[in-house]
């Protein structure tokens, strides 16, 4: 198999993928999201619990392919605990590494999805969970995500 | 037939090799596969194997030259200059409209609608049979097993008019139930709208007795015929379907371009679908006088190129259509299911008796998705997702599915190289 391939499906992501940490029901929280890739089938459950503009807890339910679950499990490692406007500058961060490549500093281990870039048909797998996310940090109304606009 | 201009310049005759039989002896894909040049490419380093056939089939040389040849030396608009081009843009449009006739057999060519494809032509008898016959608590009888675009245009119809959508099951075997269709029609059914062959599952409906059960009840019957006209024979009037539709680009034609087959009962009682030009014969302000069939349905200027295209393709598969090629196809399937059940941890799901062209399957541990993106770095193009028919995958509560769909070029070194390819990325997924 070819060094993309390697790149993309890296050690960390097929972990992720396969164990997704902080995969489950988070109740009481403040806020459930839905998120669909009708093309490939893809359903998250995003539940967040945002108390004092801080995101206390994060975590998810659902299934889909490993690049969208692994993407979605260090996710919610990495915006558990910061503030609304720092998890919002982290989408923005996140975005610009999975669309363009360029990493910022402090994107910690999220850099293993850049592979994706170069695999436009899966960007929206590593992507559908940050939008959601974003979707309910910017305060829209509850309407399920989806990644087909 | 219409009546050919007299100026026509030569038309490409098939090759020799075109009108070759098919025979033990002779071998088919050969022949086939270098009448496609999009085949021969290499894709990630290696050679293209096309297993995507369902969603869409690749263009033969005859179909490729019939559409130069149009737009270099036909193009114009049809039924309304009397310039030469006009003349033979209108010829070679209607005389495609004549090969798709004789290739479903319908009765008259008054009864072959030029549409986009097989989604317009199911949401135009949607409308008609919204616009003229249903009544609040009338009942559409579909499938468990359709396409989105066999449900959704039902869907809606139904929101309008208050009518209700029946369903029939899929049997686990990836069968039509066919006691519960019959429990399922009543004196409120209106029409039953059924798939020929299942793009998710391969299944080969029965639809002639679906049809002569529904008549029984004299409730008509569209056939989405979608995936069927490459794959088996049809003819409609021995179907005695009341509606037929497909789609160019699945059998081997252009996009753009399908083919709407309704008994003319039925076309003369639908209203028009879109109004404009070409659909009418006299507009005043105060009145519109319809075209004749099959005018009446098709408003604006139409995708002549592509039904050029259209006839071109019917025309070229019709050398192949015959025996040996159903053969053929159902060797590679078989050979396909026995190599994929010799894997561990593959699922083929839709074990219909009657099965064709099409393999759907999951492997454990591997999301389709990612399957897909493995194989296509084998060079192997398959389709990864739920085929656009989502409530399949609800009954066998798979997200999705990987498709691997067959064509009369495909080989069986195709579906070795599937097999490795498979090999390959469950060891590299370990
Ligand atoms: C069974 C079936 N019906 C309908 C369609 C829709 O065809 P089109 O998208 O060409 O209108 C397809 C194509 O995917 C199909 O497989």
């Amino acid at each position: 198999m070819n060094p993309e391939l390697k790149q993309l499906y890296q050690e960390l992501i097929m972990d992720h993928g396969r164990q997704p940490r902080n995969f489950h029901k988070l109740s009481p929280c403040t806020h459930v999201q839905q998120a669909d890739n009708p093309l490939c089938g893809d359903q998250l459950t995003l539940y967040l619990d945002i108390k004092n503009g801080v995101v206390q807890d994060i975590a998810f339910q659902g299934h889909g392919c490993a690049i969208s679950m692994a993407s979605t499990s260090m996710m919610t490692q990495a915006i558990k605990g910061k503030s609304v406007e720092a998890a919002l500058t982290l989408f923005k961060q996140f975005h610009e590494l999975i669309m363009s490549g360029e990493s910022s500093e402090n994107m910690g281990r999220l850099i293993v999805l850049s592979g994706v870039k170069a695999f436009p048909m899966r960007v929206k797998c590593a992507t559908l969970a940050w939008h959601a996310l974003e979707h309910v940090l910017s305060a829209n109304d509850g309407q399920a995500i989806t990644t087909e606009y | 037939m219409v009546e050919r201009p007299h100026q026509q310049p030569s038309q490409q005759q098939p090759s020799d090799s075109q009108s070759t039989v098919i025979s033990g002896r002779h071998c088919l894909t050969d022949e086939v596969r270098h009448q496609f040049p999009i085949l021969h490419q290499q894709v990630h380093g290696q050679p293209l194997v096309y297993l995507d056939n369902a969603a869409t089939t690749q263009k033969p040389n005859a179909v490729l030259q019939a559409l130069d040849h149009y737009y270099r030396c036909d193009n114009a608009n049809v039924h309304r200059g009397v310039h030469a081009l006009s003349e033979r843009a209108t010829w070679a449009m209607e005389s495609a409209r004549d090969t798709i006739q004789q290739f479903i057999n319908a009765a008259s060519r008054e009864e072959v609608v030029f549409v986009r494809g097989t989604t317009e032509g199911i949401n135009l008898v949607a409308h008609g049979v919204a616009e003229s016959i249903l009544q609040p608590g009338d009942e559409i009888v579909i499938s468990a097993m359709e396409h989105h675009s066999n449900i959704v245009p039902w869907q809606l119809v139904c929101q309008r008019t208050q009518a209700v959508l029946k369903v029939i099951p899929i049997l686990p075997s990836g069968e039509l139930d066919l006691e519960a269709y019959q429990q399922l029609l009543s004196e409120r059914s209106r029409l039953v709208a059924i798939s020929h062959i299942s793009n998710a599952l391969g299944t080969i409906n029965p639809v002639a007795k679906i049809i002569s059960i529904a008549h029984d009840h004299g409730i008509p019957v569209l056939v989405d015929g979608a995936q069927a006209v490459a794959h088996t024979p049809v003819d409609v009037q021995a179907l005695d379907c009341d509606f037929y539709v497909f789609s160019g680009h699945k059998v081997y034609g252009p996009t753009g371009i399908g083919v709407l087959y309704g008994k003319q009962v039925w076309l003369d009682r639908f209203p028009p679908y879109q109004g404009g030009g070409e659909m009418i014969r006299r507009v005043s302000f105060d009145h519109t006088e319809f075209n004749t069939l099959p005018y009446k349905f098709e408003a604006g200027t139409p995708a002549i190129a592509e039904a050029v295209g259209l006839g071109a393709a019917l025309q070229w598969f019709s050398h192949y259509r015959q025996h040996s090629l159903w053969e053929h196809e159902a060797t590679l399937l078989y050979q396909l299911q026995a190599q994929l059940k010799t894997l561990s941890g593959v699922t083929i799901i839709g074990n219909a008796k009657e099965k064709t062209a099409v393999c759907s399957f999951t492997v454990a541990g591997i999301h389709p998705h990612d399957l897909g993106t493995l194989l296509d770095h084998c060079g192997i193009a398959v389709r990864a997702g739920h085929h656009c028919a989502m409530p399949v995958m609800d009954f066998f509560n798979v997200p999705a599915t990987v498709r691997a769909s067959l064509a009369i070029y495909n080989t069986t070194e195709d579906i070795a190289r599937l097999i490795k390819g498979l090999e390959q990325s469950m060891e590299f997924w370990q």
